[in-house]
């Protein structure tokens, strides 16, 4: 069964050093449910996901966390509500978006720059919400995203959704793509031809498989 | 393993381990040659290979700082990755698709063939497609090129399958699974494909040829070839006569070494090739080595691309099997009537999840960008290849304001789209469109060029010395022990994919090269 794991296996350009291991596996980041270890953190997102989806299916808990290091849970809260805008994926749960707040963190617990620009922005979409950009309508909230557009925050934002939202096992396995192949020995004799709705190619243009 | 001495200058150094450095170490090394080459990037291996798109970026990909500027998309998207090539033993040999197709014959006179186009520096170039057959037949030989040499082709996978419907409803007649240099069967002591479709992230069964496990331990084996890994080559230094000496690099450690040697082989790519060039500038040669014609740098090519993915409301899972499983080759023609000169391929392609949110349409978001990632598995995807116009204006330059980490200016690529590749782009997206809407489309999308993998003709092959950088063979115009090996030799580029070319050119300057030394003209 595929593990679901709360935590972005990330892997931006900068970590290249985590992909020399030997054997070509991806390492999975399993982080403790301890309160212990929340109560260092500055905020924590959780949620459940819902029972009967795919996730709920293959995750070994439905109950999920995130910790923040810098950000309070309310703006972490608001940068979930912004990916979710950006991104509006109504089969993605909560827990996909909070990778987009836990990456952000890190990036604002590295930088002050961009904690400042986080900060600055997360008030400014606040303010323009009237109080509380994650409470307001759906059609109130592209709106205001929109109007920031082109802005250094909303390029900030935008640009960590394509890692944080899209490479994890969790959209992964809700969008129907099953990742790494090669312990499995590849789509050989697991359906590279599997489709039927439209007629098959002639030999001539497409072989059969050689069968050794 | 082999080791030359630092100051042995019988060696001949190859700078580069990808299709030209590689092959042309290889081909040197059998014939007796004594070669140490030099690789930017590290070894890896099928075993270390990375199925995950981010990771094996990070693994494999030239990352090195880069600026671009122009009116690219590429320039406004990716400002500081201009191209999406390799720097690892094998160079992008470990990266590339498989595609190998021979250029067509007027492809080689596309000066004489498309006329003078206005914004363009067009040339013949100053081979035929009639001496080069030969060394095509070796190459495929060597590579193992379905449907060559009795190899039958590959079966095609449900991304194929798509493309071959719509394409033959619209009456395309040249609709296969491509010409690939991937074993459809066993051969040369690797297995056949096993259809995991991470052909960009590295073969992990080795069934798609890369020097990485051809070329370089066969050049090994011999005990003539010594390559040292992580080995960044910053200047090529020359004597007074105007002679190539050798090569002063940074090791693994960052230590800096000079290799001295009879002959120089530059082999970096159609970036880091001029770029060397223009950085070893000495008193002698003010303008960078090689570059009387002022032509270094110039005429940077990368293939007018795009690509078009198209949603069905049946499942496709286009990501099963090759990434390249199929081709249509009726537009590769030169057809004016179309509205350009020169032509293009149709080929399949399929991106990952990660990979399909960073280019599907770079910038984008919103619920129709959401729309697209959320049918992945009823997406087909083709990619277009065709030719693109040679302008000096596009250029690779040194970017004196931003240093790398070894206080040498990073290159600058420069891109304007000619007005030819417009027109053929436009051609290729609306064909490409009207294939999937035969097939039953229910959405078609036009993706913008990724950052170029194909970059070529930054030292171009010329007859006449003024006009371009290197002769027939790939040596330099002005200095006759230093010879250029990758496809920045280039005088045009083509409607096809380089890589089996540049192996062609390599085992023919292979050829040349031990030859002259044999003669002792070098």
């Amino acid at each position: 069964m595929r593990v679901v794991s709360i935590v972005n296996a990330d892997a931006t350009i900068s970590r290249v050093s985590e992909c020399e291991e030997g054997h070509g596996f991806i390492p999975k980041i399993e982080i403790p449910l301890t309160r212990r270890s929340f109560l260092k953190g500055s905020g924590i997102l959780m949620g459940t996901l819902v029972t009967g989806t795919t996730l709920s299916a293959l995750a070994p808990s439905n109950v999920w966390a995130v910790e923040l290091k810098t950000l309070n849970t309310a703006k972490g809260q608001t940068l979930m509500a912004m990916g979710r805008t950006l991104y509006p994926h109504k089969n993605l749960p909560d827990a996909v978006y909070a990778l987009l707040a836990k990456d952000l963190d890190s990036k604002a617990t590295g930088s002050q720059e961009i904690k400042r620009g986080l900060l600055e922005g997360i008030e400014k979409l606040n303010k323009d919400a009237g109080g509380n950009f994650a409470k307001v309508s759906a059609s109130k909230k592209l709106e205001i995203v929109k109007a920031m557009e082109g802005t250094p925050f909303f390029d900030l934002v935008r640009g960590q959704c394509v890692t944080s939202l899209y490479n994890n096992d969790m959209t992964f396995a809700v969008f129907g793509y099953p990742g790494a192949i090669w312990e499995k020995g590849g789509y050989i004799n697991r359906g590279f031809q599997d489709l039927k709705w439209l007629p098959a190619p002639d030999a001539e243009s497409s072989p059969a498989p050689y069968r050794g | 393993m082999t080791k030359f001495d630092f100051n042995d200058d019988s060696v001949v150094v190859v700078i580069g381990s990808g299709a030209g450095g590689g092959t042309l170490a290889n081909e040197l090394a059998q014939k007796g040659v004594k070669v140490v080459g030099l690789e930017a990037g590290a070894r890896q291996s099928p075993a270390t290979f990375i199925q995950d798109e981010w990771k094996s970026f990070g693994q494999i990909a030239w990352l090195d700082n880069r600026t671009t500027s122009g009116d690219w998309r590429v320039a406004k998207n990716f400002p500081n990755l201009p191209s999406w090539i390799c720097k690892t033993v094998g160079g992008t040999t470990t990266h590339w698709a498989g595609a190998s197709l021979r250029f067509q014959e007027h492809e080689f006179k596309a000066r004489t063939t498309y006329g003078n186009l206005a914004g363009a520096n067009l040339q013949d170039w100053p081979i035929t497609l009639a001496e080069l057959e030969p060394y095509y037949a070796k190459a495929e030989d060597k590579m193992g090129v379905t449907r060559t040499n009795g190899i039958p082709g590959l079966p095609g996978n449900n991304n194929f399958k798509v493309m071959y419907a719509g394409a033959k409803k619209l009456g395309y007649k040249e609709v296969h699974t491509g010409r690939m240099a991937i074993n459809s069967q066993p051969r040369d002591g690797r297995g056949r494909c096993l259809q995991m479709g991470f052909c960009f992230q590295g073969c992990k069964s080795g069934a798609k040829w890369s020097t990485l496990y051809t070329e370089i331990p066969k050049a090994e084996a011999t005990g003539n070839y010594e390559l040292r890994t992580e080995s960044h080559v910053t200047r090529i230094e020359h004597n007074a006569a105007g002679k190539v000496t050798g090569v002063v690099y940074f090791d693994k450690d960052g230590v800096e070494r000079r290799q001295k040697a009879r002959i120089v082989c530059v082999a970096g790519n159609s970036i880091e090739s001029p770029r060397l060039l223009l950085m070893s500038a000495s008193n002698m040669f003010k303008d960078g080595l090689a570059n009387s014609s002022g032509q270094v740098g110039k005429n940077y090519m990368r293939h007018m691309t795009g690509s078009v993915y198209a949603a069905f409301e049946n499942t496709v899972n286009m990501y099963k099997g090759t990434t390249m499983a199929g081709i249509v080759r009726d537009e590769a023609r030169h057809d004016p009537s179309r509205g350009f000169v020169g032509g293009y391929e149709l080929e399949t392609l399929s991106l990952g999840v990660p990979f399909m949110a960073a280019f599907l349409d770079p910038g984008g978001w919103g619920s129709d960008f959401a729309w697209w990632m959320e049918n992945y598995t009823k997406l087909a995807g083709m990619w277009i290849v065709g030719e693109d116009m040679p302008r000096e204006t596009n250029r690779v330059t040194l970017n004196t304001s931003i240093k790398d980490k070894y206080g040498n200016p990073v290159p600058n690529v420069h891109f304007d789209d000619h007005s030819n590749d417009i027109a053929m782009r436009n051609h290729a997206f609306a064909q490409g469109e009207k294939i999937y809407q035969a097939a039953g489309a229910v959405k078609t999308f036009r993706t913008p060029p990724y950052p170029s993998t194909h970059n070529l003709g930054t030292n171009r092959m010329s007859e006449k010395a003024k006009n371009g950088v290197v002769n027939k063979w790939g040596q330099t115009h002005d200095i006759p022990n230093l010879f250029v090996s990758d496809g920045s030799q280039f005088t045009t580029g083509g409607a096809e994919n380089p890589t089996l070319t540049i192996v062609t050119l390599a085992i023919r300057q292979a050829d040349y090269i031990a030859k002259q030394m044999s003669e002792r003209a070098i």
